[in-house]
């Protein structure tokens, strides 16, 4: 029998906060008037403000809740604030965006927030079953989010086949947690590294069950060959959605898998290290390789964040605390610069999402400079050059790895960062060398859209040049897992 | 004063970088004040360098390396804020500055579409390639290094002639290609040194104190050298520059040749050499750059022969120049070190003028087909004079620079071989036909053509874009003491890292007999190197 203390309320403050605000949202939007459905946004970012500084009075009271099934520690700290900084921009990002798209709902921020609950709990959790229960939280938002343009047969195309797939890679997540607890008798991974500590107990069942977890996470994470529905739902969602899905749900599942395969199952060691060193090189070249055929913006972006997931498991296969303090830098970073990308995408593609062709940016830069510029940054720093932040996250993680002597993998990573240079420059091409008139270069940018950009490009610019403080938050979070 | 004084060189980089700020607030169509601005920015930033010339000799003799600058920047991988120049960084930061302004000034009247941005790229491509001169961190040198790529891809893509596109991607594409494969030698360095002391530092006067195992130098020589040779560019990695050449614009190409090309072998004097000793002085890998070098000064020069475009032609005399810069480099001695870093502030004197003399017959014409051109003499004779001294500099006259630089690494390379040196003549011999060939068929002969007949003569800022390198060629052609003796000290140390006992070995042949020339006593130098490397 657990009872509730008032400590364990403090240490999932944050999640309160977020529900409570989602909950709120959802029942307030009846009685808000059509026109008046903006509040519901900039109710939603006062949440998102508020779960912010919830989250410093969590910081307060470290710890363990609810008899070791979640903990408030510096890892899971960071994540949250990782979280909240990607729903605020989305927040921002999408007043206007479903203003313009005729999309304007409540219900919208409440699945945005509620989605976030999930995602804090998958990181905080460290127990199994939380953290399936975060992952359901977080991802049957994400479904429904997903197909939010109700009119448009791609975005329901996309809603669906990312349930379907979602649901069946979830079914596999439980199914591996039933195995291990079979195996062990608990969910609780400090329990479960306890009962797993020598390799000899490692064996063909527990190997199936790690397997069928990483699977379960794979999907999430979009790593080959998990990847086959990114694509599909990239392109279908709601471009702010796309923000939200390509960064949220992703580091969440990065946060499981670091607490997993470096936590509770870190004596699994050869095989658990051959999984990720395996499927990160498999994951950096075909997203790399497949998008330099895209033509569609959305879809060059939802490959280019599979590459992104194959770099980032680069991190998590060189391990130790020099390779997660990488991999939560890489995190931050990467939803710095794709969440800045999608929310321009969003708005450069007009009503309906129409213009989302390369070729529909021809000549964005003689028209609109300043816009021009800013996605100019956001794919300069997603192809990894210095003074940005996707420069010192990508070399943050190259060097854990060759630390941990990963020389083929770094080198492969690197030949991929050399290709991925080429797609991500025809869109700098298409902005900067082709003549043309675009329709793009007519679109408004209001003031939330210009507040969400500027956070993110000054916030590239930052991690790249001064990345000080943030390289030793990165370094504070990794102290809580083992070594 | 003092603070200047102390702060020189972060005052020189960052000059650039401020001027930017200023201009985004020039509106779009005050072109006039975007040209002013630009080009004030840049006249400060030379003048900012002048100070150098007269501090540079007075300040620390007995340091290797001057004005050092050095603070923390990510303490927790070792990367420092760390400038600091030696006499080659200082000659090449002079060639910078003044090229800089020279190419900007020359952009007047050419660029008028875009103005704010092309001077904004300018800017930033001097701040990057100051940078790269002036970094004595390895971290910082390739933050840098491939800053700078950035705008000089634009100012091709952008600004450039029709195959603009595919002369960006293709020169970005082989420049990053390399660059990531130095990145991977520098962070094999920072390893390893970071295995044997159990500290992380991009510090290179740091890592150049460590002995490296053999095997790992040259692993780490192959990629530098890919790196550097592909900037160079050394010859099977030259395909990028004809390309670039012809499709930038006149400011563009002057800066990429002028300065842009030194990069790779000041990359090879400054990290490949003094960082791996034993592998720079191995036979093999001698042999390998020094084939490699005089294929490049006859390549180059047979397929300048066979231009038909003006740029084209003098893009690739730029492969055949530069391999005497690099044939130089892998004499390994005294002489060919120093005649190399004087031929590269010759390069970037004479082909920086020539690229501006094609760029101001362009903007008349809007051709670079030699004939179309002819007989311009008569109707263009300041611009047929300057072009006529700016040829007979790069040829390698003797009262102009090209001569020193080229004579000097010939003797660097004599006194190793007398073989490399005559690949090497050869090489001089053929220039001087292309380039004669080329002024004979534009300046000389009647003027038939009519579009020819009305071409005006240059103005009074076109002259001014050429003259001060006219008067630093006749400078360096007769009187080139002061840049000798600056590029002794480094120059000595980096042989004496190399061969230590080169010195020494010299002394000794010189006192016996004066009998057959240097040759024999430093053609030891090679044999001794490989002694030394088994």
């Amino acid at each position: 029998m657990i009872t509730l203390q008032t400590a364990d309320l403090v240490r999932i403050l944050p999640e309160i906060v977020l529900s409570i605000f989602g909950i709120l949202v959802m029942v307030l939007e009846p009685f808000v008037a059509a026109a008046q459905k903006k509040l519901l946004g900039w109710m939603a970012l006062l949440g998102v403000l508020a779960a912010a500084t919830a989250t410093v009075r969590t910081s307060f009271e470290p710890g363990l809740a609810f008899g070791g099934t979640i903990a408030a520690d510096e890892f899971s700290i960071y994540f949250i604030y990782l979280f909240l900084l990607t729903a605020g921009l989305v927040i921002l990002g999408s007043i206007d965006y479903l203003e313009r798209n005729h999309a304007q709902h409540g219900e919208f921020y409440a699945l945005v927030l509620l989605g976030t609950v999930g995602m804090c709990f998958m990181a905080a959790s460290t127990d199994l079953i939380m953290i399936f229960l975060g992952l359901e939280i977080s991802s049957i938002s994400t479904y429904i989010l997903a197909g939010f343009r109700r009119a448009d047969r791609l975005s329901n195309e996309a809603a669906l086949k990312y349930f379907l797939l979602g649901s069946f890679a979830t079914a596999f997540f439980l199914y591996g947690i039933a195995f291990v607890y079979g195996l062990t008798g608990t969910t609780n991974l400090l329990g479960l590294s306890a009962r797993l500590m020598e390799p000899s107990q490692w064996t063909t069942f527990a190997r199936v069950a790690l397997v069928l977890m990483f699977v379960g996470l794979a999907f999430k994470l979009s790593t080959v060959p998990f990847q086959v529905w990114t694509p599909d739902v990239y392109q279908g969602a709601p471009a702010p959605v796309t923000a939200f899905l390509s960064v949220g749900p992703k580091a969440a599942a990065f946060a499981v898998l670091l607490r997993l395969f470096l936590g509770g199952f870190a004596s699994a060691g050869t095989v658990s290290f051959w999984i990720l060193w395996i499927s990160a090189a498999l994951t950096m070249c075909l997203g790399n390789l497949a998008a330099l055929w895209q033509t569609n913006v959305k879809r060059l972006l939802a490959y280019s964040s599979i590459a992104h997931a194959g770099y980032i498991l680069v991190g998590v296969a060189a391990g130790g605390s020099r390779g997660i303090s990488a991999v939560l830098f890489y995190l931050v970073a990467y939803a710095l610069m794709n969440v800045g990308a999608f929310i321009m995408v969003a708005h450069l593609s007009g009503t309906g999402e129409r213009l989302v062709q390369i070729e529909d940016y021809t000549g964005l830069a003689f028209e609109r400079p300043g816009v021009a510029a800013c996605l100019a940054v956001f794919f300069l720093s997603l192809a990894g050059f210095p003074t940005t932040a996707g420069f010192l996250g990508k070399f943050y993680v190259f060097r854990a790895a060759i630390h941990s002597h990963l020389i083929g993998l770094t080198v492969l990573a690197l030949l991929n960062s050399v290709v991925s240079v080429y797609y991500y420059l025809r869109i700098v091409v298409a902005m900067y060398m082709r003549e043309g008139k675009t329709e793009a270069a007519t679109v408004e940018l209001p003031w939330p859209v210009r507040t969400a950009l500027a956070v993110s490009v000054l916030g590239i610019f930052y991690l790249g040049l001064a990345p000080k403080l943030p390289l030793g938050l990165s370094t504070l979070a990794a102290l809580p897992l083992p070594k | 004063m003092q603070f200047a004084h102390d702060h020189i060189l972060s005052i020189i980089l960052f000059i650039p970088v401020v001027g930017m700020i200023p201009l985004f607030f020039i509106s779009g169509e005050n072109k006039q004040a975007t040209r002013w601005w630009g080009n004030v920015v840049m006249f400060v930033d030379f003048l900012a360098s002048l100070p150098l010339v007269f501090w540079f000799s007075r300040e620390a003799p007995d340091q290797q390396f001057k004005f050092i600058e050095r603070h923390n920047w990510i303490p927790s991988i070792g990367a420092q804020y760390f400038l600091g120049i030696d006499g080659i960084s200082f000659l090449l930061i002079m060639l910078t500055t003044v090229l800089g302004f020279l190419a900007v000034l020359s952009s007047w009247t050419s660029i008028q579409e875009r103005v704010k941005e092309y001077y904004a790229m300018f800017l930033l491509l001097q701040a990057g390639m100051l940078g790269v001169f002036m970094s004595l961190d390895f971290f910082l040198f390739y933050v840098f290094w491939e800053v700078m790529l950035v705008p000089m891809y634009f100012i091709i893509g952008v600004w450039g002639g029709p195959r603009k596109l595919y002369a960006a991607i293709k020169f970005f594409l082989f420049t990053l290609a390399g660059s990531v494969l130095m990145l991977l030698g520098i962070l094999t360095l920072y390893f390893r040194y970071h295995a044997d002391t159990g500290l992380y530092t991009f510090n290179v006067l740091e890592l150049m104190k460590h002995t490296w195992p053999l095997n790992l130098q040259y692993w780490v020589f192959w990629a530098f050298m890919v790196g550097f040779a592909i900037k160079v560019p050394m010859f099977p990695f030259h395909t990028w520059l004809p390309d670039a050449h012809v499709e930038a614009p006149t400011a563009g190409s002057v800066i990429l040749a002028g300065v842009l090309l030194k990069m790779g072998t000041y990359g090879f004097i400054r990290f490949s050499l003094p960082l791996l000793p034993q592998a720079s002085t191995n036979p093999r890998i001698v042999k390998v750059m020094v084939v490699l070098s005089i294929i490049a000064i006859i390549y180059g020069a047979l397929v300048s022969l066979m231009q038909r475009d003006m740029k084209k032609l003098i893009a690739y005399s730029s492969v055949s120049h530069l391999g005497f810069c690099t044939l130089g480099i892998f004499a390994l001695n005294p002489h060919g070190l120093q005649g190399s870093v004087i031929q590269q502030v010759n390069h970037g004197i004479s082909t920086g003028a020539l690229f501006l003399i094609v760029g101001l017959i362009y903007e008349r014409r809007h051709t670079r087909e030699i004939k179309e051109l002819g007989g311009l003499s008569n109707v263009m004779p300041v611009y047929a004079t300057l072009f006529m001294i700016v040829m007979l500099s790069s040829i390698g006259l003797p009262l102009l620079n090209g001569f020193i630089g080229e004579f000097t690494i010939l003797q660097g390379a004599y006194e190793v071989s007398w073989r490399w040196a005559a690949w090497a003549v050869a090489g001089i011999v053929l220039g001087a036909a292309y380039m004669l060939w080329l002024y004979q068929r534009t300046m000389f002969g009647p003027c038939e053509n009519p579009k020819n007949q009305v071409l005006k003569d240059l103005s009074f800022r076109e002259i001014m874009t050429l003259v001060p390198l006219v008067i630093w060629a006749f400078w360096i052609g007769l009187y080139p003491k002061p840049f000798f003796n600056v590029l002794d000290k480094p120059v000595n140390a980096i042989v004496e890292r190399l061969n230590p006992d080169f010195f020494k070995a010299a002394q000794s042949a010189r006192a016996p007999a004066m009998s057959p020339p240097a040759a024999p006593a430093s053609l030891e130098m090679p044999s001794h190197a490989a002694g030394a490397s088994h």
